[in-house]
């Protein structure tokens, strides 16, 4: 129990390895752990942020989406619209160009009729002529007779 | 049976005898193992102490060399283990060894930040320090008692080769550590409050008048009690650390005494060190810890300058 050198040699060994710990263990350590309390903050952060960045994509995805089909739907609208206008004004043009056909059909027609009338009734009177020459025996002269022929075919 | 309790006696001392190697003074007359003089010294000498009577005998001028060389020893061991780890410290995952050292350092930087509120970047370092050193050092008490000084007789072929293996059982080492302990203490006031804030820290509390003429009368009063005050600080702390080793210490070897009873004593003996190690850790690591909070504490007085305005 003898209080001696040692006492002074502990302490200088104490302060020695105060020093050394100081100096070569607790500033490396402190550090790295210092340094990945940050890193793991910043990930936290990270994580958080890339949450909401998440959450507000999502939102700007559903609002494009709404927009979208609005549009769409508008456009539907708008093609329908124009198809119908589209096949009334067919049917406009159908029906015109349908009429405008009759009509000339009609006319051809018409003309068609009046030929053959014509044709049939300088006919007639080309028969009658000669059934009347046949009927009569040229007791009818052509010249004196042909005025009366004439008026009976015109009245065919 | 005088013999034997003799013997048990002399195993008793033999186990709480330092290796000493220190300076017997001219003349002192060295004696055998039977009593006789042996050798009457003509100068001083600088010698390896051969018994306790001679160990007191070189005084101061001695050096416990097994104290010392477990003390540095283990310090070494800590600071190379813990410095290597350090080097390759990383802040990606940190697995095995460091994981353990960050375990260790987190605990110690809490109970730094908890206790310590001012800027000194020694203070934790230290408490680190103060920490595992004395864990490790208290740790050697562990050593079932006969182990390794048995085997510093055999290498030595001396079997009575005085060998203490537990540091913290020689008062010189806990009051060493207790009084560094001191000297930053004071240090650190005289850096942070200057001289005269130091010696106004010891003679104007706990007493103080706003008349000078009475603070003159204090001033005797307020010096005895804060230099008691201040003086108990590293003895307790010195002491308590040795007193609760030395007497874990001195039960183990109570307890070796018996193994050479018998049998039964023998495995009655092997029971009771089992306990008694188990017990012990507990006392080995809140020794080291009180020493660690209690240091932080008087670093964090050192420190504090506003005290002085609480009194008005």
């Amino acid at each position: 129990m003898n209080i001696n050198l040692t006492l002074i040699g502990q302490s200088i060994s104490f302060l020695f390895f105060v020093w050394f710990s100081y100096k070569f263990v607790w500033g490396a350590i402190r550090t790295a752990m210092d340094e990945r309390e940050k890193q793991i903050a910043d990930g936290l952060d990270a994580a958080d942020r890339a949450g909401r960045d998440l959450e507000l994509a999502q939102e700007k995805a559903t609002k494009q989406l709404r927009e979208a089909k609005l549009e769409a739907s508008g456009i539907i609208d708008a093609a329908n619209k124009r198809a119908s206008q589209i096949v009334e004004e067919a049917k406009d043009v159908a029906r015109t160009e349908g009429e405008r056909l009759k009509a000339a059909a009609e006319a051809q027609i018409e003309q068609d009729v009046n030929r053959a009338k014509e044709q049939l009734r300088s006919q007639v009177a080309k028969l009658a002529l000669v059934g009347a020459e046949k009927v009569l025996e040229a007791s009818i002269d052509e010249s004196v007779h042909k005025d009366m022929v004439d008026k009976l075919a015109a009245s065919l | 049976m005088a013999g034997e309790s003799q013997s048990t006696v002399g195993y008793i001392q033999h186990h709480l005898t330092n290796l000493t190697y220190g300076k017997l003074p001219a003349g002192f007359e060295r004696l055998d193992e039977s009593g006789h003089v042996h050798e009457v010294l003509s100068q001083d000498t600088w010698t390896i102490a051969h018994s306790g009577a001679e160990a007191s005998a070189m005084g101061f001028m001695a050096i416990h060399v097994d104290s010392m060389l477990w003390s540095i020893g283990l310090g070494f061991l800590f600071l190379v283990i813990f410095s290597r780890i350090a080097k390759r410290a990383h802040s990606g995952v940190p697995r095995g060894a460091q994981n353990l050292l960050e375990m260790i350092i987190g605990f110690i930087d809490q109970t730094v930040k908890d206790g310590f509120h001012h800027k000194n970047a020694m203070i934790a370092p230290m408490a680190l320090t103060i920490f595992m050193w004395i864990l490790l050092m208290n740790t050697m008490d562990l050593v079932p008692v006969d182990w390794i000084p048995a085997f510093m007789g055999w290498v030595t072929g001396n079997p009575h080769f005085f060998f203490k293996v537990v540091p913290t059982t020689d008062p010189n080492v806990t009051l060493g550590m207790g009084f560094t302990v001191f000297g930053l203490m004071v240090y650190f006031t005289i850096a942070k409050k200057g001289f005269m804030g130091f010696v106004k820290e010891l003679t104007l509390h706990p007493f103080h008048s706003p008349k000078w003429y009475v603070n003159i009368l204090l001033v005797p009063i307020n010096f005895a009690l804060e230099a008691i005050s201040w003086i108990s600080k590293p003895i307790s702390l010195g002491l308590r650390l040795f007193g609760n080793m030395y007497a874990g210490e001195m039960i183990f070897i109570l307890i070796a005494t018996m193994f050479g009873a018998g049998l039964v004593l023998g495995i009655f003996a092997g029971v009771l060190q089992w306990a008694w190690a188990v017990f012990h850790i507990l006392v080995i690591t809140l020794q080291a810890f009180v020493f660690m909070v209690l240091t932080i504490v008087y670093m964090a007085t050192a420190h504090q300058i506003e005290e002085e305005d609480q009194f008005h």
